[in-house]
């Protein structure tokens, strides 16, 4: 290919950047106590709820931003943001026929219709519209198995018992700054409970989209699954294209308990910038699963292609005997993206399992690293780790760098960690030309086939969505 | 018919064909032998359109038409096929599923309905059969983790399904024992026909016993410096290359 047609394929179109008119209530940029009053009111919570958001802001307060990650961020000013923005409905929407239609319409265009017809088959959607959740298909089947699927923000009106036991159990709110923030002014998000011995009919699945301009979006979820309970929870996320970076940091909660299993999967999608580096999602998530019952399971799969920045480490604290937790990753930074993602596998429990496999994609100018702990307390005796880590390399102005922490204190452990390098080489896309494959096709293969592990993990209709991102994601990524 | 014509090639700066003529006619097998470093790799990777390999002189034409001014993957679609001497792991790819898009590929440029999964399955096994392998090959990654053997059996798998018009053979007999080379063989000799021609480089004759060819030429320095038929190949066995070296430097002083 030449420099010409190759730069005219590096400017990608990103399928998802268009913006919804609509009215919007929004809260004037900056945060105080007020602020998050403000919020807390706004959502009509109960008083305990206002109070742990109060002592989450002033410990936020406190705290400073991380600078360990090898991320170049530009300066974020906390008081330039939006903590609220909700599109304008007159009253709170009893079912989808009072949901404003542009709503509905934005996420027919998504991909992710949520009306009776057209509905994905299978599985039940909570679509997230900047800081609230529009609508919840397929709720009432769900309620027949028991299984409770709302938003973040119903869950606290109607079942605040469950919020109250749970919430900020496993990611407290003094965990790290991001965390933090988003304790203070988390706005809405998922809530799963699945009870004893249910296994979850649909696969259930969050979509968000954060649209208003200035905000920021700090969603919550939190994901219950009690003894012998299983359930698999996808969540999908995009924005406009805008020249600005936009703040997201979400903190997600899951807890397994005796012989409970949660798979969890993200396709994330967030605007990534353009090719200079402009616009783009900070993206500052904390999402940790909390293994807390003998032989619980928790998995999480993520595919990873958008945002300007990615800074997400989910985990597992492998508490319970016998426990065992997952992490499926593909990482793919194209253009000026910085992603600095990985796992956290803290091995309590006796016998207790943990495997990691990363995969990173570096491309044009992206910089692409894994930061990945496995801890074994002296309590986790017979523990084991397999972690395996490739970082792929198309190009030569990208980087990629891995930063693997092991801390065992238990002699009987076996860890094991593998991490190999690559380019997509010359020789390989040769091969493939040489029976009669294109160059854009044979580095979607090369790819394709390198995700392959981590794509399996995936829920079928979504690995193959997820290996479109990536193509559309790669398009003249090589010359 | 393949027609190479006074072809010149350097690498990184360096000629490594020095006036290169060959005719290969469709319907024969043209085998190429001669000593390591004679240029015999370089001219397979010509043919298929590596890059790197820059013609300064000369033509390659095939049934008329200018090859080096086509992609690689135009040539493979136009009928070109290399088997590679060191084919080149895909982890994770399926070797079915690439198959399967080179065959269909191709099969759609010529106005063919594509394969669906059991008719290409059908086929692949019908051709491995052929070559003494089971189908335990398709299923894994491409090239990963094959032994020698396995990766130019899977090469041959290729070329069985591809079809080509002019087949390539990079030394495809290295590497192979005597078994595995006869299978092989009997794999080329299935694809003879009229239609197809077959360009063989071999370091060896004893490939030649098993897929007798119709002209032998001798690559050395650059260029072919002597051409016959198999009994050619059966005295290069015996003597080596050196006669020839000492006939061309006796001519050179001649002329």
């Amino acid at each position: 290919m030449s420099n010409r047609e190759i730069h005219d394929r590096l400017a990608r179109r990103y399928e998802h950047g268009f913006e919804t008119a609509i009215e919007t209530d929004i809260v004037p940029p900056g945060l105080d106590e007020s602020v998050i009053r403000l919020i807390s009111e706004k959502k009509e919570e109960p008083e305990w709820l206002t109070e742990w958001r109060l002592k989450a802001y002033r410990h936020w307060l406190s705290m400073e931003e991380p600078r360990w990650a090898k991320l170049r961020i530009e300066p974020i000013d906390y008081q330039a943001i939006s903590y609220y923005a909700a599109p304008q409905q007159k009253k709170r929407p009893r079912s989808l026929e009072e949901v404003d239609p542009k709503l509905l319409q934005t996420f027919e265009r998504l991909g992710v219709p949520l009306h009776e017809r057209a509905r994905l088959a299978g599985v039940a959607v909570d679509a997230v519209f900047d800081s609230v959740s529009v609508a919840t298909t397929f709720k009432e089947e769900l309620a027949a198995a028991g299984v409770i699927f709302c938003s973040f923000s119903e869950a606290v009106r109607e079942h605040p018992e469950l919020v109250r036991k749970y919430l900020g159990t496993v990611v407290p709110y003094t965990d790290n700054f991001f965390a933090a923030l988003n304790s203070a002014v988390f706005s809405d998000g998922s809530f799963v409970y699945v009870p004893k011995g249910v296994r979850c009919p649909l696969e259930l699945s969050t979509y968000f989209r954060i649209n208003a301009r200035d905000t920021g979006q700090f969603e919550r979820t939190l994901i219950i699954c009690e003894e012998g309970a299983y359930v698999s929870y996808l969540e999908g996320c995009t924005a406009p294209m805008r020249d600005e970076n936009q703040l997201h940091a979400a903190v997600v909660e899951l807890i397994a308990l005796d012989e409970a299993e949660i798979k969890y999967s993200t396709v994330q999608n967030w605007y990534p910038g353009d090719e200079e580096g402009r616009g783009g999602i900070y993206n500052f998530v904390t999402k940790r699963g909390d293994c807390r019952g003998r032989r619980s399971r928790i998995s999480w799969t993520q595919v990873e292609t958008g945002s300007a920045i990615t800074w997400k480490y989910p985990s597992c604290i492998l508490r319970g005997e016998e426990s065992s937790g997952e992490f499926h990753s593909v990482a793919l930074t194209h253009h000026r993206q910085q992603a600095d993602t990985g796992t956290k596998m803290i091995h309590i429990g006796k016998r207790t399992r943990s495997k990691i496999v990363s995969k990173g994609i570096s491309a044009g100018h992206g910089q692409n690293t894994y930061r990945g702990l496995v801890r074994v307390l002296p309590t986790a005796e017979g523990a084991r780790n397999h972690t395996q880590c490739d970082s792929l390399l198309i190009g030569s102005h990208c980087g990629a760098h891995t930063f693997p922490y092991i801390e065992v204190r238990n002699p009987t452990a076996i860890v094991e960690h593998e991490a190999t390098t690559s380019r997509i080489s010359e020789e390989q896309l040769f091969y493939c030309r040489s029976r009669g494959i294109d160059e854009e096709n044979a580095v979607a293969l090369i790819v394709d086939g390198f995700c392959r592990q981590v794509f399996k993990e995936l829920p079928m209709e979504f690995a193959i969505e997820a290996k479109k991102l990536l193509e559309l994601s790669l398009e003249g990524a090589v010359g | 018919m393949l027609e190479i014509v006074d072809l010149h090639v350097s690498v990184g700066g360096t000629p490594i064909l020095k006036g290169l003529d060959l005719r290969v006619p469709r319907g024969e097998v043209h085998a190429i032998m001669g000593p390591n470093g004679a240029g015999k790799s370089t001219l397979a990777y010509v043919l298929a359109g590596k890059e790197g390999y820059e013609r300064t002189r000369g033509d390659i034409r095939w049934d008329g038409k200018d090859l080096l001014s086509l992609a690689p993957e135009q040539r493979a679609i136009a009928g070109i096929f290399l088997a590679f001497q060191y084919p080149v792991e895909i982890p994770g790819v399926n070797n079915a599923y690439f198959l399967r898009t080179a065959v269909n590929l191709k099969r759609k440029a010529r106005g063919e309905p594509e394969l669906d999964a059991v008719e290409f399955l059908r086929a692949a096994r019908e051709r491995l059969r052929l070559i003494g392998s089971d189908d335990g090959l398709l299923q894994r990654g491409l090239n990963e983790g094959f032994s020698g053997g396995e990766k130019k059996r899977n090469e041959i798998l290729q070329m069985l399904m591809l079809e080509p018009e002019l087949a390539i053979l990079d030394e495809t007999d290295s590497g192979l024992d005597i078994d595995a080379l006869r299978l092989v063989a009997s794999g080329v000799n299935a694809l003879r026909s009229p239609e197809r021609a077959f360009l063989v480089i071999t370091h060896y004759q004893r490939l030649l016993e098993h897929i007798v060819p119709d002209r032998v030429h001798v690559l050395a320095e650059g260029r072919i410096v002597a051409s016959g038929g198999p009994d050619l190949a059966q005295r290069l066995e015996r003597e080596g290359y050196g006669w020839l070296a000492e006939r061309r430097r006796a001519s050179e002083a001649l002329g």
